[in-house]
């Protein structure tokens, strides 16, 4: 029920997602509910999630009869004078005029996306179930719970889903082999451990729209037979750890979650639990492990944790978006999501645009966008200005993509066939100041770093990996040392037991092979 | 700042108790003796193996796997400084020079007055607006060596 004074009421909002946060959107809530206070102004300060558009941020957005508009960045010792000049009636003129963006929804970054995933991150109050109902929440899940579990996962099947989380195993057969697994007990699994650099649209949902994973997460449940389900978040995040945790506790007293939910007779919770900052934990099984209270020690496959997963039951592990497109493919049907896309990549991605890039955030549209759309059309090229020389995509596994060859249409398979991997759709920019020997020999360093230490070409390849570059940059029998380079990206390709000592030489290879100038020896450590 | 209790084996004991219903539940009541107690003494480990009935080198081999989990306690100020690829495309590596610099040891080292722990870290999912640091909790954005500096001096003293 609206009264009269909320009626009268003026809605701001300012993003309380963590990048936001990040440049200040704390102390421009503070100064704006001060600077109202002190100008007599009623107003109702929602903290929302991010609209996606990060380097706007802090994005402020007023409520007007002809919608929400917007303006950014606003830093907040400047809040006293914008709201002087009639920020909080959605004015534009004088000093509003240099941060005034106009009608949010209408600015080309917004029209040209499909939000699904994101439908709802920037619009709503994150923990109000209210406008989660409002804005479309719990029709997926309700049509499932009308329906007979093996027509759900027929369902998802029909749409063309792929786990998003990199590895793009078709979600659909995956639920039917959990679905048709042996065993009274099963659990569905969120991977949430988004550790791969240049991704972070895991987090902008789950501290922007948590009840949608929740409701992917139940909807998952109900159609295999799994009455508990776990979010393994890493630790880096603890942001949306608060979000998720305050959003299953809401849940929980709506009947969202618990036994018998919405009604329907079907049980089912969720737990969150928090990673301990080790990267490989996003490796399915490690996870497992993780959850499990053990190291994340890689378990060999198979068994495939669809069949034996955790604490040895049928487990359905997902990423976070793919769990969050289910309810958007539940309510609007398979048929209408496999609509979208190119090839076998059906639906929407979340892409992030990050590193050095002038409009960096995320970016949600049907599969087939070209990488050179998402990197200079919409992200504006570099952020320093100077040409984009190479791009990262798919995480710290994923190969390095010339600048000159953006020009590649965004999908699994079209990826595929250029030696690239779409991977989670982060896409990290860097401009011509970048060393590629150096970005080679991070990788190997990374995997050092990380790699859970089971298998020998990971534990041990990794480092030889960043001696070797070392010899090579240093000018010690260069072309032995490429060969031998060369042996142990292969070796560590065919012999590692999972992606992270598997796809390591990804980026190193396609370093060497579109970069081979940065390998030559350097003058300043040849002379020693 | 967190001091360690004079009784350990009630702390523990308490701590476990109250998540010993979860699924394997060693994370979880690792992360919160770390919340109460700033780290994991090396005392606590046989303690843990007790009372969960693990052996003594699980629990070890837990704790240590885990960059999370520290064997000492850190500084009175936490800085994490992101050195993933993201933030190396805008300076990250300048950044964690300057940092070492600025405070005298390097990354994973805590000052000599206990002042400041500098850790890496790798991605705290803030890479459109790079380079990021994490500051007692709190993430940073754009950040640039004298801006890092300040926020640091800031918040230690």
């Amino acid at each position: 029920m609206i009264t009269r004074t909320e009626f009268a009421m003026i809605t701001v909002y300012v993003p309380r997602d963590s990048a936001a946060v990040s440049v200040g959107a704390d102390e421009v809530a503070v100064a704006i509910e001060r600077e109202a206070a002190l100008s007599g102004t009623p107003i109702r300060l929602v903290r929302n999630g991010t609209r996606g558009m990060l380097w706007l941020e802090p994005l402020v957005e007023i409520e007007t009869p002809a919608g929400r508009v917007g303006y950014g960045p606003v830093r907040a010792d400047r809040v006293g004078d914008l709201v002087a000049a009639g920020l909080l009636d959605g004015g534009t003129d004088g000093r509003l005029s240099e941060v005034a963006l106009g009608t949010v929804a209408d600015l080309p970054w917004m029209r040209d996306q499909q939000r699904l995933c994101l439908a709802r991150v920037g619009v709503t109050d994150p923990v109000s179930p209210d406008d989660y109902v409002r804005h479309g929440g719990l029709a997926g899940l309700r049509r499932a719970l009308a329906m007979e579990p093996a027509d759900v996962v027929a369902e998802v099947t029909e749409s063309g889903l792929r786990g998003r989380g990199g590895a793009g195993f078709p979600a659909g057969i995956k639920w039917k082999t959990v679905a048709q697994a042996p065993g009274a007990q099963k659990f569905v699994c969120c991977n949430a451990d988004e550790g791969d650099s240049g991704t972070f649209a895991d987090r902008i949902v789950m501290e922007g729209d948590p009840f949608s994973l929740l409701e992917g997460m139940a909807i998952a449940g109900y159609a295999v037979g799994a009455s508990e389900g776990y979010i393994y978040l890493r630790s880096e995040y603890p942001d949306a750890a608060a979000v998720t945790g305050a959003a299953i506790e809401l849940a929980r007293t709506r009947g969202w979650l618990g036994p018998n939910i919405l009604g329907s007779g079907f049980d089912f919770d969720i737990h969150l639990r928090i990673g301990g900052g080790a990267y490989i934990c996003g490796e399915e099984t490690s996870m497992l492990e993780s959850l499990e209270g053990k190291r994340g020690m890689v378990r060999a496959k198979p068994p495939i944790p669809a069949i034996t997963g955790l604490f040895g039951k049928p487990t359905v592990v997902n990423n976070v978006l793919t769990l969050v497109s289910v309810p958007a493919v539940l309510a609007d049907g398979g048929k209408a999501y496999a609509a979208m896309g190119i090839d076998r990549s059906r639906g929407t991605q979340v892409f992030q645009l990050a590193g050095n890039i002038a409009r960096g955030g995320v970016f949600e549209t049907a599969f087939g966008i070209s990488l050179a759309d998402l990197v200079n059309r919409y992200g504006g090229g570099t952020r320093s200005g100077r040409p984009v020389r190479a791009v990262q995509v798919g995480g710290p596994l994923g190969a390095y993509i010339p600048g000159s060859r953006l020009d590649l249409a965004t999908g699994y398979e079209a990826f595929d066939a250029a030696g690239a991997m779409l991977g989670h759709g982060g896409i990290v920019v860097f401009d011509d100041t970048v060393d590629m020997a150096a970005m080679a020999r991070f990788a190997f360093e990374f995997c050092a770093e990380e790699s859970c230490g089971k298998c020998t070409p990971c534990r041990v390849g990794s480092v030889r990996g960043a001696e070797v570059i070392d010899r090579i940059v240093g000018g010690q029998d260069p072309d032995g040392n490429l060969a031998l380079l060369g042996d142990l990206c292969e070796l560590m390709t065919e012999g590692s037991l999972c992606a992270m000592g598997g796809l390591t030489p990804n980026p190193v290879r396609s370093a060497l092979l579109h970069f081979p100038e940065d390998f030559s020896p350097r003058p300043e450590e040849t002379t020693r | 700042m967190k001091h360690a209790t004079d009784n350990l084996p009630e702390l523990v004991h308490t701590v476990v108790d109250a998540h010993r219903h979860l699924r394997g539940p060693l994370l979880v009541i690792l992360h919160e003796l770390q919340e109460r107690l700033g780290y994991i003494d090396a005392d606590v480990v046989p303690l843990l193996a007790q009372e969960l009935n693990l052996s003594r080198a699980d629990v070890h081999g837990v704790v240590t796997f885990y960059r999370d989990f520290r064997s000492e306690p850190a500084g009175r100020t936490t800085v994490q400084l992101c050195r993933a690829e993201a933030c190396q495309s805008v300076g990250a590596e300048q950044l964690m020079s300057a940092l070492e610099q600025a405070l005298g040891v390097k990354a994973g080292q805590t000052t000599p007055d206990g002042a400041t722990t500098l850790d890496q870290v790798f991605c705290l999912g803030n890479c459109a607006l790079g380079p990021s640091a994490s500051i007692n909790g709190r993430v940073y954005g754009l950040l640039n060596r004298d801006r890092l500096v300040e926020l640091v001096r800031a918040e230690g003293s």
